[in-house]
């Protein structure tokens, strides 16, 4: 009954091609954007949005790009950390080089740069394939680290090769985003913003003709090959906007998140995160990139602090060891429950609600 | 121009100019990838039986060694405190086979893949809780000093190591080839169906092979415990087996090996010749660019099975 | 299928109501007392040096509660977080530590150069003071640019300069056409001491070599093959961490180069990489900014308060170690600062702001010492509001199969002389960089 989308004509092209055309679906959407831009700044606390929203935002644009790449377009990729690592220190350069850019700008363009490394590295991807490939984007992520850290052109020739987030304002205002002197919540907006206009692009992009490219590679690529799709393009546009989302998210993570970074905070472990984060959600959802990185995100940090809300003393290395225990546990259990991930469960709920109340 | 130089020129005059040491470094690179071998192993056996590319391999290497050099502590003998191991391993072995891949047949690749990195933070955790996280020396009794061979000094812990990498490859290579269990397992890995209408169980099987591959793991636990020390970074040896992987081939056990020894004189040597121009630490990524540029010549690695593509 | 949906629903609405109530929970207020929170790692890679230190950290403060009741009869409400050594968890550490007990956090202690980095903007906002033993950003000695950042006893630099002293009066005053190599972890931390080490090798004409090792430094064959068999270095300084130690002691031996000529810096030198190494490492050098072993006041205060009634955070046997002792010495900081600044606020929980003039006004001389029972175990330490390093100093121990032994006296870095040029010079392009008017020093009582 809730979620019934019998009565609801389209009456025009314009409405039979909209992103989410069922009222329902706009709605809940309309409504956790409305929560996410006016509700929780107003109420939450600034632990909660530093450490907890920031990331989890930084991560679902990663967790996104990764989706793109991995999930709809099948191609495994462990290099995720170095294409965020290109990012972060495309956008140190581009803001010391040209202080006058724009901030808006300065992500965008580190996307841009980032996804021309990532053009660069995959093109293996037409010869080498599954865990080959997988293996071959290692190369990927060990030699940009490596580079990073070693030229110290990318640092501005920082002695300790960290770089840290100047101070710049958003457009036509002056309220810092950037720097110590942006307040939390200016950070959390407009990371906020990014996500929200780029997540509602990629949802775009996969049901355009490039994204049923993408699809139809990842099911078989000999087969789409014979129906006339150019596995180069195809895949090189894949890794090219996989890498954009990444690019952006990694100058998130340096610019917004942490506010300085040094190559080591995008090392292999960063891939592995975000591989996680797309699997938990669901190989080829948007939504599901989003759930999965507020599951992996919250859920270290739930199992860090649950003893101490609980009013047990136990040591902090036990508590990480038992963290590391059950966080292992949980993503077993998850993927043997529920192997497409927690989007799946979303549509299963949405089956049920068209129905409901009457089951039968 | 200067890193032309470094990059052309330099490194070749250093060949030719010392000999010796780059024959040297070239003995180093291959006692190296000996090492790497013992990891990747692992891998290999898993990945010929069963189709799963086992992540966990590093983590299981660590919890070995941490239960190995944990029985030590405790005062039992080495040689009682390896069998312990051992069993311990078998344990490890069967509770994945009940718990994990048992619930997860037919799942995707990606999907076991993605519960083998479960099963990493898992034993991570499980190891650290069970025997604390602080460095256990492993003193074996190997000499660590070099012996001088006609003006090349070799390490003699290093020779130890590639001595029973070696061993162990003969004993995996009678073990799948003269015994019956052997068998069952090479006809698993060829073809899972047939081998079930056979009569072959499969269950059984992979727990044999994850037995083998945690045995396989407790002897590089052993070795590069008693290398480094057993502590958490002996899970990061996995990272250095990938390479060696792609390039043998993942389901070649010859692959594994060869792999081995190519990734670590090739590491070596561009570490040792090539690393002045580029300002080092370039052995991580050489290794992986390395690999790579195999791929490019033979997807499949080089000992790897011949994929076959069909619509 | 639908149990199993249920099972999942029900985990993330578990995982979803237990986070939120979870965030309310944590802002409740604690007993009253000195709040002081603990970023250590107890897991992780860099564990096994971070747990000694660790519990050094911790029983200087159950120690004062033990002995003194607190410190002005304020007690010390210490909590601990475990960071795993990973940026974004000390990050996350620091955010939910930050408002905790009556006033705050006291004082933060990151023991990690990279959360170094990633607090300095942090704690500047928050006004909480950071203080970084011997690690850190050296230029953060600059008090008028970093005023919240303090440095001492010693920094890299200041460390990479005492190393070539000691090394220089070995030469016997004559450096000139040798050569010296740097081991280094190729990360933040790593790369500190090297342009000291350039300025010094074009001051006394000593060649320089780098050697970058990777993280985690698991395999060191090609650098050592190249130093022991090739380049052949009269000295070798090492700036490495965790596994890194041990691993570069084993291949020095294997290689067949001078233990007595491999120099560590202090996270380089401590009994977790020389025993881990095993026998080989008999020899060893490494630089220290405090002394070694149990024979110091303060440690029989701890067995006597601590150990004897069982309330130590590790083993009975740790007390004494280099880490131990360094973590002791780091919560001294700490605890000297609350001290200081006691005199000035009063004896009741202080603010970081307070604290951080307590910590400006640190003068930790010979009488001092003698009163903390710490004679032996560190040099003199004076603060100021400009100079944030307090003037310490290195002292070289060797590893003689069983115990560190100095085998110099307490060398006094180089500061007047360049160092504090450096660091000012340093200070200011990243004031620049980041926009940073500096603090008139002259203007502060």
């Amino acid at each position: 009954m809730l979620y019934r989308e019998a009565g609801q004509f389209k009456t025009s092209y314009a409405k039979d091609w909209a992103i989410f055309p069922i009222a329902q679906d706009r709605i809940v959407v309309l409504g956790f954007l409305a929560i996410a831009f006016i509700a929780i700044p107003v109420l939450s606390s600034e632990y909660f949005l530093a450490t907890i929203l920031m990331p989890f935002l930084v991560m679902s644009m990663a967790a996104i790009g990764l989706n793109l790449l991995t999930g709809y377009a099948g191609q495994l990729s462990l290099g995720t950390g170095g294409f965020m690592a290109t990012g972060a220190f495309a956008a140190y350069k581009l803001s010391t080089m040209f202080p006058g850019m724009p901030i808006e700008a300065v992500f965008l363009l580190s996307g841009v740069v980032a996804a021309f490394v990532g053009i660069l590295f995959g093109i293996p991807s037409l010869r080498i394939k599954g865990f080959y490939l997988a293996v071959a984007t290692l190369a990927a992520q060990f030699f940009l680290l490596w580079l990073f850290n070693k030229v110290g052109w990318f640092t501005n020739y920082s002695t300790s090769g960290v770089i840290s987030a100047p101070p710049r304002t958003i457009l036509f205002t002056d309220i810092y985003v950037t720097g110590p002197e942006a307040s939390v919540t200016a950070k959390y907006l407009f990371a906020l913003t990014l996500v929200a206009i780029l997540a509602l692009a990629a949802k775009n992009l996969v049901r355009s003709s490039i994204g049923r490219r993408w699809m139809a590679i990842r099911d078989m690529d000999i087969a789409a090959e014979i129906i006339g799709i150019k596995p180069l393009q195809t895949k090189l546009s894949a890794f090219a906007i996989s890498s954009f989302y990444c690019g952006v998210a990694g100058a998130m993570w340096a610019f917004l998140y942490t506010g300085s970074v040094e190559p080591l905070a995008f090392d292999i472990n960063r891939s592995f995160q975000v591989l996680f984060m797309i699997i938990i959600g669901g190989l080829g959802s948007i939504l599901g990139s989003f759930l999965g990185a507020g599951f992996i995100i919250a859920l270290p940090i739930l199992l860090t602090n649950a003893p101490h809300l609980l009013g047990l003393n136990i040591p902090v290395d036990v508590i990480s060891h038992v963290e590391y225990m059950i966080f292992g546990a949980l993503i077993i259990f998850f993927l043997i429950v529920e192997p497409h991930g927690l989007a799946r469960l979303w549509q299963i709920l949405k089956e049920k609600l068209r129905l409901w109340p009457f089951p039968h | 121009m200067s890193f032309l130089n470094a990059f052309f020129v330099d490194p070749f005059v250093q060949i030719a100019d010392y000999p010796l040491f780059f024959i040297e470094v070239v003995i180093g690179g291959l006692l190296s990838g000996v090492m790497y071998s013992l990891v990747a192993l692992g891998f290999v056996l898993i990945f010929k039986a069963s189709g799963v590319f086992n992540f966990a391999q590093g983590a299981m290497v660590l919890f070995a060694a941490l239960s190995f050099a944990g029985f030590i502590e405790m005062g039992v003998h080495p040689i009682f405190a390896f069998i312990l191991a051992g069993i311990v391993m078998a344990g490890v072995a069967i509770a994945i086979e009940r718990v994990v891949l048992r619930s997860l047949v037919n799942q995707p690749a990606i999907i076991l893949f993605m519960a083998t990195i479960g099963i990493t933070y898992f034993l991570d955790g499980f190891g650290q809780t069970l025997w604390g996280s602080d460095v256990k020396v492993l003193d074996l009794g190997i000499p660590q000093t070099p012996i001088d061979v006609g003006g090349i000094f070799i390490n003699q812990f290093d020779l130890f190591a590639a001595a029973v990498a070696g061993g162990l490859v003969l004993v995996l290579a009678i073990f799948f080839q003269k015994t019956r269990i052997g068998r069952a397992l090479r006809a698993v890995a060829d073809d899972h169906q047939a081998a079930l209408s056979v009569g072959i169980p499969l269950k059984t099987i992979w727990a044999i092979v994850w037995t083998v591959a945690g045995l396989v793991g407790l002897v590089a636990g052993a070795m590069w415990g008693a290398k480094l020390g057993v502590q958490f970074s002996l899970a990061l040896v996995a990272l250095k087996a990938l390479p060696v992987l792609i390039l043998g081939g993942f389901t070649s056990i010859p692959g594994a090996i060869v792999g081995g020894l190519i990734i670590g004189v090739g590491e070596k040597v561009a570490e040792v010749f090539w690393g002045g121009a580029f300002g080092g630490a370039i052995e991580d990524w050489f290794a992986y660019m390395l690999a790579l540029v195999f791929l490019l010549f033979r997807p499949q690695g080089l000992f790897g099975e011949k994929i076959i593509e069909r619509v | 299928m639908t149990f199993n949906m249920k099972i999942s629903a029900a985990a993330i609405a578990l995982a979803v109501g237990v986070s939120g109530t979870l965030l309310a929970e944590q802002a409740k207020a604690q007993d009253a007392g000195q709040y002081v929170p603990g970023t250590v790692y107890r897991s992780g890679p860099y564990a096994p040096g971070g747990i000694p230190w660790a519990n050094g950290y911790a029983d200087y403060f159950k120690l004062l509660n033990e002995r003194d009741g607190g410190i002005g009869g304020v007690p010390i409400i210490y909590e601990e977080c475990d960071t795993a050594y990973s940026n974004d968890k000390g990050v996350e550490c620091y955010e939910k530590m930050k408002n905790q007990g009556p006033t705050g956090a006291s004082v933060f202690q990151p023991l990690s150069t990279g959360i170094t980095y990633a607090l300095i903007d942090r704690v500047k906002a928050d006004e909480i003071p950071m203080i970084t033993s011997g690690l850190g950003r050296a230029d953060a000695s600059d008090g008028t640019v970093f005023p919240w950042v303090f440095t001492l006893p010693v920094t890299y630099w200041a460390g990479a300069d005492a190393i070539v002293q000691y090394i220089d009066q070995q030469e016997e005053g004559s450096l000139d056409g040798k050569t010296i190599a740097l081991v280094y972890h190729d990360s933040a931390y790593g790369k500190e001491p090297i342009n000291t080490l350039e300025y010094l090798a074009e001051k006394h004409g000593f060649k320089l070599e780098l050697f970058p090792v990777a993280h985690p430094g698991l395999e060191q064959k090609a650098t050592w093959l190249k130093i022991g068999r090739q380049i052949r270095p009269d000295w070798t300084i090492m700036w490495g961490w965790g596994v890194m130690n041990s691993t570069a002691i084993k291949e020095a031996a294997a290689v067949g180069y001078p233990m007595d000529r491999f120099i560590g810096n202090w996270w380089a030198g401590s009994e977790v990489d020389v025993k881990a190494a095993g026998g080989v490492s008999k020899g060893y050098l490494s630089a220290q900014f405090h002394g070694a072993g149990e024979d110091f006041k303060v440690l029989d205060d701890v067995k006597k308060h601590l150990v004897e009634k069982d309330l130590n955070a590790g083993p009975d046997e740790e007390v004494g170690d280099i880490l131990y002792n360094r973590g002791l010495i780091s919560a001294v900081f700490t605890a000297e600062g609350i001290a200081k600044a006691q005199e000035k606020y009063g004896q009741k929980p202080l603010t970081g702001e307070q604290i951080r003039w307590g910590i400006e006004n640190i003068n930790l001389d010979e009488a001092r010492l003698e009163e903390l029972g710490l004679t032996g175990l560190l040099d003199p330490v004076k603060l100021s509001c400009a100079d944030h390093e307090g003037g310490g100093s290195v002292i070289i121990q060797q590893w003689d199969g069983e115990n560190w032994k100095p085998v110099s006296d307490w060398i006094s870095p180089a500061r007047d002389e360049y160092l504090r040029d450096m660091y000012e010079k340093s200070a200011a392009d990243y004031a620049a960089e980041k926009g940073i008017e500096p603090r008139d020093c002259s203007k502060e009582s």
